[in-house]
Order: structure tokens, then C-alpha cells, then sequence
């Protein structure tokens, strides 16, 4: 979008853009550019007619670095929509990755980096909660869209401070309800024991748990957390085992999954229902336990599993497989990972069409305000819908049963919309 | 009754693991007077050795013999050029070289391996002995067998062999050791290898149970201070004591202290390390040091 004598006069004025460039003119930091007409004094900094910067930040190295997976399926995705679609309405996708190495220091960096140097129109995923709460304040005080973040935390939502924010996958306590619902059709007189990780992540999905049973026949017969520094979970599995509970609901993340996974296969006098939650339902937490140990556990999914065979002559898998041997030759597309990238790349996509004015507040807006959008790689009956009290994308997630050597669906996407009402603090 | 004495036979199990990560330590520290932090992340490294030996194909016990090898020629490199170049600089220079080899070596085997978590074949069957309302795995026992085959090694290689009597020559006293001819560099680089030898049985011995990843010893490695501090740093029989004991405190805090539970479990190890420091700075079995003056 070119500037207009307004747009100019729009920016010198305002405090916050002291020193904008004008005519062309770019100083690093400081290039804000703003719209003219309908939208007048709307941001349009990284985005014009033919283009649009995005700026997301993953664990490329570290402990966490198997999501680095992530933005090479959006990547495919954008790259293909680039030279096929001709872009997002007539723009091409630039998507420029940082590596924050899953600490939230590094990540604040990097988002000046993106945002000062870079001059992204959008953050477009941060990864991880830590690292996105690092990075909310500085995204909201600048007044840049922070979209579709990837981490599971309910307070993206939630919270009103943080317009500029929003999250996309199912939060920790739709998942949490997803789980209550089943166990209230299946074992209304459930006695649930609950291990999970002692942090926000943790607090939150058992937290929902709790609230979501509230009322019901179903107890938590016995709670057990652990840190991310102990070594085991081991100690916490006897406790448990000890309370006789008839279902175990797993909070873990990878490696604590693995091993409470692992101690209740090795405890033959204790066999309740295994709930694992969706962060360590990967095959790479289940496979190391060994598949035989891992028969009958139940999670829960939101987009289409690539190793599912029911999927195979799914249109949108069919493209994701062909357009990712294509773009991203060297990255194996039966990895989940990809498959995730690819999904939310094309909520990017769809959220981006609907926009009413092409500037960051009209981006902010519409992912606000999204009406019941279909995704090709999210579950049939799986969409998203936002609104001004309801800042969840996705909230629906279908349950999932371990057989053979992958996972099956099974039962009705439960929308938890509307068994439980909408989610507020 | 039943369950306490679960309780205790699996904090035993725990301590076994903790005692023989100890016992690396308290080798090196005999040795050189080096705290080495980067023992937990050494062993780690050992083990992936051995995954990889047993992923090519070899049977698990070839694979654990030639990573002993390789651990001991590698502990010895490390000596040699890492560890030489700093011998006689001030305590803390050596201290923060090994913490430096500590994030090079985690972040190497991320590197080479990545971070997913890999699963490491079991030398022990799965089942468990049981008796009297007790079960105790064959694994745990499996792990108490080693370390205190491990331990009886040890003992006879310094008590009843030249090697041995040489090493503790260097410990008791380097100077008069060089001058009736004990080659005290290759003394010293024996003493990691061997350190770096323990420390991969250590790293094998939990892979099974914690998960191949590369920071599976960083937990470890915790208790294992807290049980080297505990014992003595200076003697291998308090290692291994130390070990099986903040095992069971660990264990049976988390189950019966109410207010510990699993919350505070982890401070168990560092309240353990405190209270000596304060009470008994040379630990249950190490000698204090007496200087002449």
C-alpha cells in the first residue's frame, strides 16, 4: 500500500512512530508505515499489494528442537500457495524463522529482531509457553498481531490485556473437558489418579480437569506432580498405583510420558484406563515404550494424522504428501509435526482472506471474529470460530484409541463449546 | 508394613543408580581434586555410544564391553587436552572448565542424536521377584548386583594391584609420588578413564528405566552430589552408602512426609548436601583434611 499525504500525517503525529519514514525513506526500527481510506491510520507495516512478512519463533536447537519441524510444513505450504496460488490474495508469503532455542529470553530478541529489523506485518507462531509469554507484552505494546501462537495455554484466551494475541490448537482446558465428557459417558463413576508436570502447563489442563467434573459421579481418587529436573516419574507411579484408581490421566510432557507410559505396562496389578494427554501422544513418546505395551490408551486429536490410513485419499492429504515431496524434499511428510505446520499455515491463509482492511488491525480482527472456518487438515467437524467473547480458534477434539501401531479415532468430535459453555477465567 | 518396605526396596533401587553416578565422581575427586560436573553428561554420552553399537546390531553385551573401552579412551582424551591445560590453575578455573564440558558435551549429543527420546534395551528381564507381599524387580536387583560388583573392581584394583598403589600414591601426595618415579600425568589421565569407565556402566544402568535423551543424567547427577557430599567425596565405600541412602530418604520423604510428597522431593538432595556441609563438611566416611602448618 503506498503512502498518502494522510497516511504521512497520520504517522508524524503519533508519539509512538515519532520518526516514521516518509517517502520512501526506512530507518531501521523505526519504518512504520500506516494506511489511507476505510482503514485510515491503520498499520501496514510489512505488508503491501504483492507481499507479506511473517515472522515466527521455534526451538530450532535445544532440548525442544523437534518442533523445528513445525515451520518447515508452513513453509511448504506458503512456498506452494506462492507459486501456484500467486500468494494470499495477490501477495506473496514471506515467512522468516528464528531460533529461540526454548528460552524466553532468546525469544524476546528475537521478536525485536522480527519486529524492529524485519519489519514482519505479524508474529506469526511463537512456540511454546514460556517463551510466548516472554514475548506478549512487547507484541501488544507495539501493536502487532501475535497469531494463531503454538502452545496450548488457556489464557491466550482468556485474558483481555493481550488483544493482540491469539492461540489456535484446542487449549489445555478444552482438552481437559474433552476428557471429562468421554469419561462421563464411559465411567460416570470414574476414580481418577492424575500425574502431572508442576508448572503452568500442568496447573492448567488438571485444573480444568477438575472443573470440568465438577458435579459428576467422577472423583481424582489421588494427584501426584513432578518437576522437569527429577529424573523419574517412578516414585509418583507407585503412589498412584497404591490409590486404586480405575483411570490414570497422564499430564506429562515427552519424556515423563515415556516413563509413565512405561511404569504402568511394567505394573501388572494395576490396569487403569490410560488417558495420555495430546502433548505426549506423539508415536516418537509412545514408540520407545513399545507399541505392545501401549494397546487401548486413549488421547485426543484435532488434525488429520498423516500415518492414519483412513486419510489416504483425503484431498488435503494428498496435496499435503505431493506439495511437501515437492517443497520440502529432504523432510519425511509422515512426521505429525509437518502435518501441523501445513494445518495451520492454512488457517493463516483463510483468516488472511477475510480480512476487511490488509493492515494489522484488520488481521487482528478477523482472527477475532472467525464463523465456523474449515481447514482441509483439521478432523471433519473440526473448525474454527472466534468471537468477542470467545477468543479459542479451535475448541473441538475427537477421541483417539492406541491399536496395532498407530492411533485410531473413534466416537463423535466433541465440541466443548457446547457441552461446557464458553471458556472464561 | 507391606508398603513401607516396598518403599524402601524401591529407593534402594533409586540409590543403586545414584551410587554408582557418585562413585565417578569420587573417583576423579580422589584423584585430582576435581569436582567434575560434567560427569552425569560424560556418562550420558557413553550410553548413546552403546545404543548406537546395539542399533548397528551387535548383542548387548559386546556392545557394553567395547563402550567401556571407548568410555576409558575417552575419558583419558578429555584429561589430556581439556583438563591437563588447566592442572594447577585455581580451583575455580577447573570447576568452570567442566561446566563447560558439561553444556558442550549435552549439546553434541543433541547434535548427533537429536532431542527425541530413544528407547535403550534392558540387560535385566522384566519380571520381579516376589515374597511376602514384597516385589522386587529383576532390574533392581540387577542394579545393586552391579554397582557392588562395580565397587569390589575397584577395591581389588587399588588395594591389591601396582596401577592401584600407584594411583593412590599420586592422591596421597603428587610431589613425592613423581619423584619415586610414578608417572603422575598418566596416573591422572588413568583416573578418568576410569571415572569416565564407572560413569558409562552408570549411564547404561538408568537408560532402560529414564529414557535415552540428553539430559536424562541431569537429575541424576543432583543426587549423585548430594550422595558423594553424604558419603565423603574421597571414599568409594561412602559413595555407595550415600547413595543407597539419599535413595531411600528421597523416596520414602516423597511417600510419607506430607508436606514433602512429590512437590519437594527434590529438595531432599540439597537439604542432604546443606546439613552435612554444616555438620560433618568431610562427609560420613571421608577423612577431613589436616594440614600442617
Amino acid at each position: 500500500m503506498r503512502l498518502s499525504p494522510i497516511g504521512c500525517a497520520a504517522v508524524t503525529t503519533t508519539l509512538l512512530l515519532a520518526t516514521a519514514a516518509c517517502g520512501g525513506r526506512e530507518e531501521a526500527g523505526t519504518g512504520a508505515t500506516t494506511a489511507a481510506g476505510q482503514c485510515s491510520g491503520q498499520q501496514t507495516t510489512g505488508i503491501t499489494d504483492t507481499s507479506i512478512k511473517l515472522g515466527g519463533i521455534y526451538p530450532l536447537s535445544g532440548p525442544a528442537s523437534a518442533y523445528g519441524d513445525i515451520p518447515k510444513g508452513i513453509k511448504a505450504y506458503f512456498d506452494y500457495v506462492n507459486a501456484e496460488k500467486g500468494g494470499i490474495g495477490g501477495r506473496k508469503v514471506e515467512f522468516v524463522v528464528r531460533d529461540d532455542g526454548y528460552q524466553p529470553p532468546k525469544a524476546v530478541e528475537e521478536a525485536r529482531r522480527l519486529v524492529e529489523q524485519e519489519q514482519v506485518f505479524a508474529l506469526f507462531q511463537t512456540l511454546g509457553t514460556p517463551s510466548t509469554t516472554a514475548t506478549w507484552d512487547y507484541a501488544n505494546q507495539r501493536k502487532v498481531p501475535q497469531i494463531f501462537v503454538a502452545t496450548g495455554a488457556s489464557k491466550w484466551g482468556t485474558d483481555t490485556a493481550h488483544p493482540w494475541t491469539i492461540g489456535w490448537q484446542p487449549n489445555y482446558v478444552s482438552e481437559a473437558r474433552v476428557y471429562a465428557q468421554y469419561l462421563k459417558q464411559e465411567r460416570p463413576d470414574a476414580k481418577v489418579a492424575v500425574l502431572y508436570q508442576n508448572d503452568d502447563f500442568g496447573k492448567d489442563l488438571f485444573e480444568g480437569f477438575k472443573r470440568a467434573i465438577d458435579g459428576s459421579g467422577i472423583t481424582v481418587a489421588a494427584e501426584q506432580s513432578y518437576e522437569v529436573s527429577d529424573p523419574s516419574v517412578d516414585p509418583q507411579m507407585r503412589n498412584l498405583a497404591e490409590s486404586g484408581a480405575d483411570v490414570f490421566l497422564n499430564v506429562t510432557t515427552p519424556k515423563f510420558g515415556s516413563q509413565a507410559l512405561a511404569a504402568d505396562a511394567r505394573n501388572r496389578t494395576w490396569n487403569p484406563l490410560h488417558i495420555v494427554n495430546n502433548v505426549s501422544s506423539s508415536i516418537t513418546v509412545l514408540k520407545p515404550v513399545g507399541f505392545e505395551n501401549v494397546q487401548g490408551v486413549v488421547s485426543a486429536a484435532y488434525y488429520k494424522d498423516p500415518n492414519d490410513p483412513q486419510w489416504k485419499n483425503d484431498p488435503e492429504m494428498m496435496l499435503y504428501f505431493e506439495k511437501m515431496r515437492q517443497y520440502a524434499p529432504g523432510a519425511n511428510p509422515a512426521v505429525p509435526y509437518f502435518a501441523f505446520g501445513w494445518a495451520v499455515a492454512a488457517s493463516f491463509h483463510k483468516a488472511m482472506e477475510a480480512v476487511k482492511c490488509p493492515t494489522r488491525e484488520g488481521l487482528r480482527d478477523a482472527v477475532r471474529s472467525l464463523d465456523n472456518v474449515q481447514v482441509g487438515m483439521l478432523l471433519p467437524g473440526v473448525t474454527m470460530t472466534t468471537g468477542a467473547d470467545d477468543g479459542f480458534p479451535i475448541e473441538s477434539m475427537q477421541l483417539m484409541r492406541f491399536k496395532g501401531e498407530r492411533w485410531e479415532l473413534f466416537g463423535e468430535v466433541i465440541d466443548t463449546r457446547k457441552e461446557f459453555g464458553p471458556l472464561t477465567n | 508394613m507391606a508398603g513401607f518396605l516396598q518403599q524402601l526396596v524401591e529407593g534402594l533401587g533409586a540409590g543403586a543408580v545414584y551410587a554408582s553416578l557418585a562413585l565417578a565422581l569420587v573417583l576423579i575427586y580422589q584423584f585430582t581434586g576435581i569436582v567434575n560436573f560434567a560427569q552425569g553428561e560424560m556418562a550420558m554420552f557413553s550410553t548413546y555410544i552403546a545404543w548406537q553399537f546395539t542399533v548397528a546390531g551387535l548383542p548387548f553385551w559386546l556392545a557394553l564391553v567395547l563402550t567401556l573401552a571407548v568410555s576409558f579412551a575417552g575419558g583419558m582424551l578429555i584429561e589430556r587436552i581439556v583438563i591437563r591445560p588447566v592442572e594447577g590453575a585455581p580451583e575455580l578455573t577447573v570447576v568452570i572448565v567442566t561446566v563447560g564440558l558439561f553444556i558442550f558435551v549435552n549439546a553434541a549429543a543433541g547434535w548427533i542424536w537429536t532431542f527425541l527420546i530413544k528407547d535403550f534395551p534392558n540387560p535385566f528381564p522384566g519380571g520381579a521377584v516376589e515374597a511376602g507381599g514384597l516385589s522386587v524387580g529383576y532390574s533392581t536387583l540387577g542394579v545393586l548386583a552391579v554397582v557392588a560388583v562395580v565397587m569390589g573392581l575397584l577395591y581389588l584394583l587399588f588395594q591389591h594391584t601396582k596401577v592401584g598403589l600407584g594411583m593412590r600414591a599420586v592422591a596421597a601426595n603428587p610431589d613425592s609420588a613423581r619423584l619415586v618415579g610414578i608417572r603422575v600425568g598418566w596416573m591422572l589421565a588413568l583416573g578418568w578413564g576410569l571415572a569416565a569407565t564407572v560413569g558409562a556402566v552408570s549411564g547404561i544402568l538408568v537408560a532402560p528405566l529414564l529414557f535415552l535423551e540428553p539430559n536424562m543424567m541431569g537429575g541424576v547427577l543432583i543426587y549423585a552430589f548430594a550422595a558423594a557430599t553424604l558419603g565423603g567425596f574421597d571414599s568409594p565405600a561412602g559413595a555407595v552408602a550415600g547413595g543407597l541412602t539419599v535413595g531411600v530418604a528421597e523416596t520414602l520423604a516423597g511417600a510419607y512426609v506430607g508436606f514433602i510428597g512429590s512437590d519437594l522431593k527434590v529438595g531432599v538432595p540439597l537439604a542432604i548436601i546443606l546439613f552435612v556441609l554444616l555438620l560433618r563438611p568431610q562427609g560420613l566416611f571421608g577423612r577431613a583434611v589436616v594440614e600442617r602448618v
